[in-house]
């Protein structure tokens, strides 16, 4: 789980360009959007693309996200249990 | 003497060719070839702190920083800012298309970045100048074989005559395949550098 959580962080911070942040600067459970990463909804949408791509999971319903991506120990979680890929 | 010969050329920006020039002044030089690298060099020697600049395309970078390089001398309104915006290039948005293209070619490697499609548009990156300086007046993005200071000229006078507007952010703005060039200027009702066809030529070529 520690290597999942490790590569969500590397692939959140490539994948939406966060300039000057490093995975050691984002906690397993920061929030990752609002007072935490700042994430707006366009990052959302790229987090649901990037769960697709890279885990085969296909969320139907974009408000899923909003629990999923709570944070990245809750996104770990729900990967670990879902993936296909 | 007619009314638009009171319009002025108050400040103008430049960034190509590896420069940033500001009236005229060299702020920042830089050989790297590597557009992504060179503006990112750019932004941070000028201070830049606005997270978002580095989710925008190559365009938008482009724009927003001489943009922001132009107005931040300019002392604006916290609250909001009656500049319209008048830009033009000859790519549009095609560097951002080709990669929206790209994500979408392979049917079985469809993964096509919402990140990416917001920006398939040239004046998109209108808005993003607008966020950051609270800007809420009109703007036009013009698609020009080659820069057309007749046309820049024509119609930021017809939008300061009908007071569409306090002043006008006006220029080329074109990215394509690592080739760049930003050419704002801004015109007002006050200042000592006349709003001319010439003078924007002049402005331009040198």
């Amino acid at each position: 789980m520690d290597a999942l959580k490790q590569e969500l962080k590397e692939n959140i911070i490539e994948q939406l360009n966060l300039e000057d942040v490093s995975v050691d600067e984002i906690g397993d459970n920061d929030p990752l959007f609002g007072d935490g990463l700042g994430l707006d909804s366009i990052d959302a949408l790229e987090l649901i693309v990037m769960l697709d791509k890279d885990y085969g999971i296909k969320l139907t319903d974009p408000k899923e996200g909003k629990a999923i991506f709570e944070s990245v120990e809750v996104m770990a979680n729900y990967i670990a249990a879902n993936r296909t890929k | 003497m007619k009314k638009e010969d009171n319009f002025y050329i108050t400040s103008y920006c430049s960034i190509a060719k590896g420069k940033l020039h500001l009236n005229g002044e060299l702020l920042y030089e830089n050989d790297n070839s590597d557009f992504k690298e060179f503006i990112k060099e750019v932004y941070k020697q000028q201070g830049g702190k606005y997270a978002k600049f580095f989710k925008m395309d190559n365009l938008s970078k482009l724009a927003f920083l001489a943009s922001d390089v132009l107005l931040m001398n300019e002392n604006l309104n916290s609250e909001e800012n009656d500049i319209a915006i008048v830009f033009s290039n000859n790519a549009s948005s095609l560097d951002t298309d080709r990669k929206h293209q790209k994500s979408i070619q392979n049917k079985d490697n469809y993964y096509p970045s919402p990140a990416v499609f917001v920006y398939t548009l040239p004046n998109i990156c209108i808005g993003e100048i607008s966020i950051k300086h609270k800007l809420y007046s009109e703007n036009s993005f013009f698609i020009f074989d080659t820069f057309n200071a007749e046309k820049l000229h024509a119609y930021a006078n017809s939008l300061l005559l009908n007071n569409k507007a306090e002043q006008v952010l006006c220029g080329w703005v074109n990215y394509d395949e690592d080739t760049y060039e930003a050419f704002l200027y801004l015109v007002s009702k006050k200042g000592t550098k006349t709003h001319s066809i010439k003078e924007i030529i002049t402005l331009y070529t040198t």
